[in-house]
């Protein structure tokens, strides 16, 4: 990974996730990387690989449960630490997140533009016609009809639902985008127009995007750098080219070779989880 | 990829519409008719594997349903071995779903949670009076070992499980009354690729040892790729295109199917 330090947004030092109640079971342990504004940096690996429990941390948004320890400094400023006040100024203005289920994320009572409003006036101030004018210069970059500001979410389709949430995300012009899985849930011609987007407006506002997935494909589509995340720990980190093609641990090699793929030349083979666990160790000593 | 040609059609739809009437306008106070199937007219050959694909709301899960006749349909008919399914009496069309099995695609919500899965293997067995008690938990045990679970896992509850081993469960279930035709809906969607390949290659060996004739239904290009003999493209209730998936992934006739197929992601970098 090249490590630029004036473009550096994020740093994660040494973070670690336990339940309260378990402080010896790691969920995330010892993670550390870097953000760079303008790349996109993907975090892939199965469920339970803590994947988006690392980011959850970043903007503080742990379960009561789990407790964090490491350092995440964000614009020089070590956020582990803000009280809720000064959290509140960097969530949603300066970090923006978009999650999964944009059904479950958006409001059914509220118009979508009212809630894409809402973080406007809480950060910028704006008010009246200023607001009305950002509110429909935001669904135009997403690709949605001005008009539709008045729609309910229930009238929207999914990945109109989808785009919503990401004019609420990029709002307030954040210097980092955090997206969880956003396009699991979508059909793959929708996917596809969201991650381009994605790509488009990273690009134009030179963001810092944290993406969270599952899918090697929608790596290979959207990445810069790629880390892979194996039971709560990095175990490769490196450029999408390196990582996809040259990958150097075992697990990443194994899950590389579980995902089918497209040309049907691949022969599928499932992850032998007791080799690996020997070969991680002698690769570890 | 087996030679498709020349093969007996086991199980086939012809000219399937099946309409929904679907709650609209604000507060769902109006109705309008939704077509979920428009003459649809699939063909499975013995011993070969036929995708559905499509995007949600394309018609592939009712279409999943009505070959095996868990939802009515308006027009139509399927045929199973030469019977049409539509005009079987009650009892006829339970000893034809002795050979028409589903296995479908939430391993949660498809597995009784009180049952043990000895009792859930088992059960088709029992309504089906296949067997003596003796002979009947011995198939259970042969089964619940083929498909990778222990003599243990009869005793257990399916929550004790992980998502792959309950579609393992949802699998020996299907496959322990010895079906022709097994359904398979989006069966491997819900899980980790390292879990869905280990899903996809069993599903293949079984099919190898026990002769079924699968049709599978995905949402997922690259899953179907390396399952399917033959392809079914569905897009708002009808069919698009057809053909072995070779044929139809190297060429695609239609702009819809192309459109599908570019979408892969992926694809693009590789």
């Amino acid at each position: 990974m090249t490590v630029n330090i004036l473009n550096n947004i994020l740093n994660i030092s040494n973070l670690t996730v336990t339940p309260k109640n378990a402080p010896n079971r790691f969920l995330v342990k010892d993670v550390s990387l870097q953000l760079h504004a303008g790349k996109t940096t993907c975090i892939v690996g199965e469920s339970g690989s803590g994947k988006s429990l690392t980011a959850l941390t970043i903007m503080r948004l742990l379960s009561k449960q789990l407790q964090s320890n490491g350092t995440v400094i964000f614009q020089g400023n070590d956020i582990s630490t803000l009280d809720n006040k000064a959290l509140q100024k960097i969530r949603g203005a300066q970090i923006g997140m978009i999650f999964q289920e944009p059904m479950t994320s958006l409001n059914p009572v509220l118009t979508v533009g009212y809630q894409i409003g809402e973080s406007l006036t809480a950060h910028l101030g704006l008010k009246g016609s200023a607001l009305k004018l950002r509110i429909e210069s935001l669904l135009q970059q997403v690709g949605i009809p001005i008009e539709r500001a008045n729609s309910y979410p229930d009238e929207l389709s999914g990945g109109q639902r989808q785009r919503v949430m990401i004019a609420m995300s990029i709002a307030c012009e954040p210097l980092l985008l955090i997206a969880d899985e956003p396009t699991t849930a979508l059909d793959v011609t929708v996917q596809a127009q969201i991650l381009q987007l994605l790509d488009d407006l990273k690009t134009r506002m030179n963001m810092a995007m944290l993406f969270i997935t599952h899918d090697f494909g929608v790596v290979a589509d959207i990445a810069d750098d790629v880390i892979v995340m194996f039971r709560g720990e990095i175990v490769e980190t490196g450029t999408k080219k390196e990582v996809l093609t040259k990958p150097k641990h075992p697990y990443t090699k194994a899950l590389l070779a579980c995902v089918p793929d497209a040309e049907g030349k691949k022969q599928l083979k499932p992850i032998d989880y007791a080799w690996l666990n020997e070969s991680s160790l002698k690769s570890a000593a | 990829m087996m030679d498709t040609q020349n093969q007996d059609t086991i199980l086939s739809a012809n000219h399937l519409v099946k309409t929904y009437s679907q709650a609209a306008g604000r507060f769902g106070f109006g109705s309008a008719q939704v077509k979920a199937l428009d003459d649809v007219s699939i063909a499975l050959k013995a011993g070969t594997t036929l995708a559905v694909v499509g995007e949600s709301g394309s018609g592939k899960s009712t279409l999943a349903r009505c070959l095996l006749q868990l939802h009515p349909f308006d027009s139509g008919e399927v045929i199973f071995a030469g019977q049409n399914l539509a005009l079987l009496n009650k009892e006829a069309l339970r000893s034809a779903r002795k050979n028409l099995q589903m296995v479908f695609q939430d391993p949660f919500a498809s597995l009784n949670p009180r049952m043990r899965v000895g009792e859930i293997v088992g059960e088709g067995l029992l309504i089906h009076g296949l067997g003596s008690k003796a002979e009947q938990k011995e198939k259970v045990l042969q089964m619940l070992l083929r498909v990778g679970l222990t003599a243990d896992d009869a005793f257990k509850y399916p929550h004790q499980f992980s998502g792959g081993q309950r579609q393992r469960i949802g699998i020996a279930r299907a496959l322990v009354l010895q079906p022709k035709v097994v359904v398979c809906d989006e069966p491997v969607s819900a899980l980790d690729v390292s879990v869905q390949a280990q899903i996809l290659l069993l599903l293949k060996e079984l099919q190898q040892e026990m002769a079924l004739s699968y049709v599978f239904i995905s949402h997922d290009l690259r899953v179907v790729r390396h399952i399917a003999d033959e392809i079914v493209v569905m897009n708002k209730g009808k069919i698009v295109e057809f053909g072995k998936v070779i044929d139809v992934y190297n060429a695609p006739q239609q702009a819809y199917t192309q459109q599908l197929l570019s979408a892969i992601p992926g694809r693009k970098a590789a």
